[in-house]
């Protein structure tokens, strides 16, 4: 008997993707839907997509979603989840929206300890206005902002989300995790799975960084862009758990 | 309740917002508005609602963005500088179509300008205020009675076109207390939200939205916008005429302003001179066609504002050159004396002899 081994998660609308060839985007949204759909939790989510390319993350996910303004999805995600407390909420954003025109809002959201679940996408480029300079560019990087690359004495450091929220005592999981291997993509999922259980038991603010791949935006090809992650950005960005649940026993 | 309470603007406009079954607000304290979050921070709670203070006004905006498309009843107000960084916001809800009701209790600008009451912000309410092609509906109260009657108007409103509510105050409304009726209202049943965000259960996914890349598509849409514009201008304007039908001089005022002109109308009338007062209450939609019908009574029409000349450019589209518009204003926090608008008045007379 034939047995079905992979197929796409009930979340998904079947339709191909915008995203570029290389793109984590994919990669991540699929994460997503598996994750809903493994808790079987569709029918209770709500999503908040950003601006970027990611925007069109409601074309993809078979949820009810807002389109926010660059860098208010955890704005809008509150007022959202203080009117209807047993939704599951996400936000899904990218560097230039979460890490840059947006910081004030993520950083209260997450001092708040509001009860949902952001989606981090750190790319360290901004991909849909054509691979300007973004606030987790490495030093060195070239971008169409930074042609000379990030030097840090006229553009500053690349900034460390997952880490600096993490010193909040609102925020209850903060990990980083990335999608350039098979292995790390386990990973990546392990981890969101753990923040939605976190929402879904009602313990506070979540969030996942995912390193993700931009061969558009870094003007290199998939395989380059994959290995990029692993030789650079990673020594830069860690992965790992920057905080956990206070009691890891809680979670069931 | 039904008996007369002594309360201030402030306060009023948080319960009258509670009494039209608002029970979320999110905002960000600036003068002279704070009473209306003090008192709603211990008042929402007493009624099962939600109270929070945002990190900003662009914050507190988008919080009622999403309260406003998971589908329910919420309030957010401010002040000038507090107004403008809403608008971002405001421009969104606009384009999604969500109800939601902002009251701006002005002060003076520009900047950081000053915190005493002011109308400087008549453009900004009227014409749009942030980007792109889009209206609110506004209402402008001139007593603390009417404040009350407006704001649980605007909710009904607000669910009705789906469209953003201003209630345009100024200072001396929210910080005046005046004995105040919160009248019962006919129970009316809310108007259906199916279109809100509140999980896809047994329907198709609801998806909250302003970004249309066709520009055939926007075109539509901004088409859609505009045909509620035109609605509202046909159903839903409102003007109180004072003392008209027999005025030689017409006064156009709204809010503080007209209340303090009905004074300076009460003096001139005493020594003869017949003036009337088209107080517009929603200035958009606005009165168009009242000043129109006075233009064609009346040679002479004084504009009179807490601004530098802001209201009298709709004025003068209603009058199209029919009559003479005259303008007399104050600003920074400094209001037009009921003695003032009597000297002003005089003085059109007195040219005319």
């Amino acid at each position: 008997m034939m047995k079905a081994v992979f197929r796409r998660p009930k979340s998904m609308f079947s339709v191909p993707t915008h995203y570029c060839p290389g793109c984590g985007h994919g990669i991540i949204h699929r994460l997503l839907a598996e994750v809903i759909d493994e808790f079987g939790i569709r029918e209770k989510v709500v999503g908040v997509a950003p601006v970027g390319c990611s925007v069109l993350i409601y074309n993809y996910i078979n949820c009810d979603m807002y389109e926010a303004a660059h860098g208010r999805a955890p704005a809008i995600a509150t007022g959202c989840k203080r009117v209807h407390p047993d939704l599951i909420v996400f936000t899904y954003q990218g560097d230039g929206d979460l890490a840059s025109i947006g910081t004030a809002e993520i950083v209260h959201a997450a001092t708040r300890g509001e009860n949902i679940t952001v989606l981090f996408v750190n790319n360290a480029v901004y991909g849909m206005t054509g691979g300007q300079m973004a606030p987790t560019t490495l030093l060195g990087q070239k971008t169409t902002t930074s042609p000379f690359g990030r030097a840090s004495k006229r553009e500053g450091y690349p900034i460390r989300i997952a880490e600096m929220l993490a010193t909040l005592e609102g925020a209850t999981y903060v990990t980083r995790v990335s999608v350039h291997s098979p292995r790390a993509i386990i990973a990546a999922k392990r981890a969101l799975k753990k923040a939605f259980e976190i929402q879904i038991n009602g313990l506070g603010f979540s969030l996942v960084e995912f390193l993700s791949q931009c061969p558009t935006g870094w003007g290199i090809s998939p395989t380059e862009a994959t290995k990029w992650v692993e030789e650079k950005m990673i020594p830069y960005f860690p992965l790992g758990e920057f905080k956990v649940p206070k009691s890891e026993k809680s979670l069931k | 309740m039904s008996e007369k309470v002594l309360i201030t603007g402030n306060e009023a406009i948080g319960e009258a917002a509670i009494q039209a079954g608002c029970r979320f607000f999110f905002g960000y304290p600036i003068t002279p508005q704070n009473t209306i979050p003090e008192y709603l921070s211990y008042r929402l709670p007493q009624v099962g609602g939600c109270f929070v203070q945002a990190e900003s006004e662009i914050a507190a905006i988008y919080m009622v963005f999403g309260a406003a498309g998971a589908g329910a009843r919420v309030l957010t107000s401010s002040s000038g500088p507090g107004i403008s960084l809403k608008q971002e916001g405001i421009s969104y809800i606009a384009a999604a179509e969500l109800p939601c009701v902002i009251v701006n209790v002005m002060r003076g600008g520009p900047g950081l300008g000053g915190i005493l009451p002011s109308q400087s912000d008549y453009f900004q309410a009227t014409k749009g205020g942030g980007h792109g092609d889009y209206h609110l509906l506004v209402l402008a109260p001139s007593t603390v009675q009417e404040t009350v009657n407006l704001v649980m108007d605007a909710f009904d409103l607000a669910d009705k076109y789906c469209n953003p509510v201003m209630v345009l105050a100024d200072g001396y409304i929210g910080q005046m207390m005046e004995p105040v009726e919160f009248k019962k209202r006919p129970s009316k049943e809310l108007l259906a939200k199916d279109w809100a965000v509140t999980g896809a259960k047994n329907r198709p996914r609801s998806l909250i939205k302003s970004l249309y890349l066709n520009p055939e598509e926007l075109e539509q849409h901004n088409l859609k916008l505009h045909k509620k514009y035109l609605e509202m201008a046909e159903y839903e304007v409102r003007v109180e005429t004072y003392l008209t039908s027999d005025a030689e001089i017409i006064i156009a005022a709204y809010g503080t302003v007209a209340r303090i002109s009905k004074t300076a109308i009460k003096i001139l009338r005493e020594k003869g001179i017949k003036v009337g007062l088209v107080r517009p209450i929603t200035v958009f939609p606005f009165p168009y066609k009242t000043f129109a019908d006075i233009s064609e009574k009346v040679d002479d029409v004084l504009v009179v504002e807490m601004s530098l000349g802001q209201m009298i450019e709709d004025v003068k589209l209603g009058v199209c050159g029919r009559a003479k518009v005259h303008f007399y204003g104050r600003v920074g926090g400094m209001v037009p004396t009921y003695d003032e608008i009597v000297r002003e008045v005089d003085k059109i007379k007195e040219s005319k002899a």
